[in-house]
């Protein structure tokens, strides 16, 4: 579904992400894990398209992808997650995720979306509402009491899962997801965990970054290591876990031998 | 052109160009250390040269005790900018202290015309009389001053950034703010002290000026800030040695283009050079490559904030019941007033539209209203078009006309896009007034056809207010309509955190020239309307200062809020009148209120919808 071959993004004299291969089959889970800096949200923003690379390509369904808008991206069925977070603040739980449907909405031309919006107003919104509340209720009622709460008033871990939830409204085929747990305690990582099971399960193609090694080990049929902007390690997930080169980059040449918790 | 006429237009372009230097430094210093574009400078400047001004007349003070009296003065008045106007709002929204600077440049335009009467006056040049020729050219006493001025200033600048402990802590400031402020710097110290030398300069500019032309007048602060902001944008935004060369650049782009072309050019060269840099390199001409993109940020525009609900029957009940006035009220004064606030309403939806729900903040919004009156005004009188048919032109033409000067823009930022909407404004303004062919210039137009629908007459009192307030009603249900779709949504996404609109999907483009297109829309309209009730308009009908005052009554009412930019447009209107104001407290009246507003109640009245 996804192939990326010699990525590479520079920032002034640091190469963030350097001639990075990639390919995610559809319906897998691949995992990107790594030190921090080590390039992971560059990596997402390259194919997502909010960064633009020096060199290597992206190709969606093999057809080149390279450099595309993100808005481009997300009519192609790809959508993300941001690293913190990044929900509209002065819109509601469920304006966020009725705006996740941007993509499937078909206005036609600029004239005729103003007059659509002028005449037929909120015409759309029952059958659209309804999608959004199931997309909501997979968070059991984490969401579902707040619909009409500014999404600045939720809590850190809430606003994660709007931002998920407004991912999954555009019904993508791809998702990327920057470390959907980050911040969250152990009942709510698991609840994390069960839903991007759930997910696929139902044959969702997911590219994961993510620091929870077991839940990575968990989900994952591969996972790709970075350090450096480099990919140090790919493979199965219990072959990445005990390679010398990956425990490394993790804790540093002394703790080679011993195994990452 | 000879080579005696080039070399006095070289001259006087670089003296120029010095003059800018002195305001455009201290822009970039401020610039430098808050990341704020100062729009109080240019009162500064006028301050200064009427201090001077009163200095010479009254105390009859030597030049170097005039000096020494303005940048004493200025470096207060600078310091009292940065306690009273920006030091509270650390931690608010990016834009906040920007409103606020021009909120404290109207209370101290308006001060200066109260305490010194709005005629001009004139400067003694306190400098011998003789000229030197110089290769056919030639160059006074008064050119050697100033240069000398703008030379020794930018020296004592440079020691004392790179020599002195304050110096040094104003640049570490300007590196990292937080980072110098954990390592000791007191950074309120080093903006206190940074707005001081950047106004006792601004001031200096002012007395400059008004010595070399002879003439200094309340009005002249609004063009200086400008000349300053485009300098600094030439230079590169905080950019000192690159402020002094944009300055020097635009003296003589001015100067040459004068030359050329006439007088009523030169603000024009200006406001060009403005637009083009910011699209073409808006790092400026003298930073090198282009800086690496920002990390997306995770803070939003607007504050966060709950805003006041108000069902959707209310704006046409609302409209219902002042339908009712004019029966109830006979003086057509208090109607008269009421018709001028339903038409700012107008406007205020207008603006509302992109700068609450979409969050361009635009500060040129009166160059649509421009655009709108000269459009039907002119399909009315050389075309013979009926004047309905001529309003509802004049919004679609202004529509068109209005999106398509903004879309450059679209891509630029926060205070960039402000910039760039307030140089599109002037420079709408510029256009009427050169463009004769078209518009009669600087005559304007005069017997504009009044309000009718074929032989029913509408330029009665209460004709023009039930107008006014028909046009108000729709608009405003109409866009309540537009808000509560997925294209609302979609809008308010923008606003919130463009890179994430843009991972669902969102066109950025599509939907900035979409709110552009119906606020130029509504905006021509009102100017259409305003034109043939006026009956005369021209280039100066509709000024930035108007453009202000919308922004003001959209803060007042809450961004993006439609009811609010009724009550913020009916308030803003109608209390100065109340009061009886004269236009001078009137202005001041609306400084302090976006001061205020600013300070106390950023989200409105009603709040961000």
């Amino acid at each position: 579904m996804l192939a990326v071959q010699g990525l590479t993004r520079r920032f002034g004299g640091l190469t963030a992400v350097d001639r990075i291969d990639l390919a995610v089959e559809p319906g897998t889970l691949v995992s990107v894990i790594g030190p921090n800096g080590a390039g992971k949200t560059t990596l997402f923003n390259l194919i997502a398209g909010q960064d633009r690379p020096d060199a290597g390509r992206v190709a969606l369904d093999g057809r080149d992808a390279t450099g595309f808008s993100p808005e481009r991206m997300a009519r192609l069925g790809l959508a993300r997650t941001f690293q913190h977070g990044r929900v509209f603040a002065n819109l509601s739980v469920i304006e966020n995720v009725l705006v996740g449907a941007h993509t499937r909405l078909r206005p036609g031309g600029p004239l005729r979306e103003v007059m659509g919006a002028l005449f037929r107003g909120g015409a759309e919104a029952p059958e659209l509402r309804e999608q959004a509340l199931a997309v909501l209720a997979r968070f059991g009622d984490r969401l579902l009491p707040r619909l009409d709460q500014p999404a600045f008033s939720l809590s850190y871990a809430n606003r994660r899962r709007v931002e998920i939830a407004r991912a999954l409204m555009l019904r993508p085929r791809l998702l990327l997801l920057d470390e959907p747990t980050a911040g969250m305690n152990q009942t709510e990582t698991a609840e994390m965990l069960a839903l991007v099971r759930d997910l696929k399960a139902a044959g969702l193609t997911i590219l994961l970054i993510e620091h929870k090694l077991d839940m990575v080990m968990q989900l994952s049929e591969r996972v790709v290591v970075l350090d450096d902007g480099r990919r140090i390690a790919e493979g199965a997930p219990e072959a990445v876990r005990h390679d010398p080169r990956v425990v490394e980059a993790y804790l540093g040449a002394s703790a080679v031998g011993r195994v990452p918790a | 052109m000879t080579w005696s006429s080039a070399f006095d237009y070289a001259v006087n372009g670089l003296i120029v160009g010095n003059i800018y230097a002195l305001l455009a430094v201290g822009l970039a210093l401020i610039f430098g250390v808050s990341h704020l574009i100062n729009f109080a400078h240019g009162s500064v400047y006028t301050v200064g040269a009427y201090v001077g001004w009163a200095a010479i007349t009254y105390l009859h003070t030597p030049l170097p005790v005039t000096v020494a009296i303005v940048l004493a003065v200025c470096a207060l008045l600078g310091m009292a900018i940065e306690r009273i106007g920006l030091r509270p709002l650390a931690g608010s929204a990016r834009i906040a202290p920007l409103l606020a600077t021009i909120g404290i440049s109207l209370v101290l335009d308006q001060l200066v015309q109260l305490l010194a009467s709005p005629d001009p006056r004139a400067v003694p040049a306190e400098v011998p009389d003789w000229r030197l020729a110089v290769g056919g050219g030639t160059i006074g006493a008064l050119d050697l001053l100033i240069a000398a001025i703008g030379l020794i200033s930018a020296a004592v600048l440079f020691g004392f950034l790179r020599w002195s402990r304050l110096g040094w802590a104003v640049r570490a400031t300007a590196q990292d703010r937080d980072a110098a402020r954990q390592m000791g710097v007191d950074v309120d110290a080093v903006n206190s002290t940074v707005f001081a030398i950047a106004s006792a300069l601004g001031g200096l500019s002012g007395l400059l000026v008004g010595m070399y032309y002879n003439h200094i007048d309340p009005g002249m602060s609004f063009q200086a800030t400008l000349k300053g902001v485009v300098a600094l944008v030439i230079g590169g935004m905080g950019n000192i040695p690159g402020a002094i060369a944009g300055s020097l650049l635009l003296g003589l782009t001015e100067s040459f283009g004068v030359a050329f072309f006439g007088s009523s050019y030169r603000n024009l060269f200006a406001f060009v050079l403005l637009l083009l840099i910011l699209l073409l390199r808006p790092e400026g001409l003298f930073s090198r490559g282009r800086s690496t993109p920002p990390e997306p940020l995770t803070g939003t525009f607007v504050a966060p904030s709950r805003p006041v609900l108000v069902p959707a029957w209310a704006i046409p009940a609302a409209g219902a019941l002042f339908a009712l006035l004019p029966f109830l009220v006979t003086t057509p004064y208090v109607l008269q007033v009421l018709a001028n606030a339903w038409l700012y309403g107008l406007l205020a939806l207008s603006l509302t539209l992109v700068a609450g729900t979409v969050g361009l903040v635009s500060l040129g919004h009166a160059g649509l209203l421009a655009i709108g009156a000269y459009a039907s005004a002119l399909l009315a009188m050389d075309r013979g078009v009926p004047v309905p048919l001529a309003v509802l032109g004049a919004g679609l033409i202004t529509a068109v006309l209005g999106t398509l000067l903004t879309a450059p823009t679209f891509r630029l930022r926060g205070h960039y896009l402000s910039i760039a909407t307030l140089g599109l404004g002037e420079i709408v303004a510029l256009v009427i007034l050169n463009w004769e062919s078209l518009t009669r210039g600087p005559l304007g137009l005069f017997g504009i056809p009044p309000l009718a629908i074929g032989d029913l007459a509408l330029d009665g009192v209460r004709e023009t207010y039930w107008t006014a307030l028909a046009l108000l009603v729709a608009a405003a249900m109409l866009q309540q309509r537009l808000l509560a779709s997925h294209l609302g949504r979609t809008w308010r996404a923008i606003r919130e955190d463009d890179v994430a609109a843009r991972a669902s999907g969102v066109a950025l483009f599509r939907y900035k020239a979409m709110a552009f297109a119906v606020s130029g829309f509504v905006a021509g309209v009102a100017g259409a309307v305003t034109a043939h009730m006026y009956s005369y308009i021209n280039h100066e009908t509709f000024t930035s200062q108007i453009s202000v005052l919308a922004l003001t009554m959209v803060i007042l009412g809450g961004l993006g809020n439609v009811a609010g930019a009724v009550i913020g447009s009916v308030a803003l209107i109608s209390i100065p009148e109340l009061l009886r104001a004269s236009a001078e407290y009137r202005a001041l009246l609306y400084g302090l209120t976006l001061l205020l507003l600013i300070r106390f109640r950023p989200q409105g009245a009603l709040g961000t919808v």
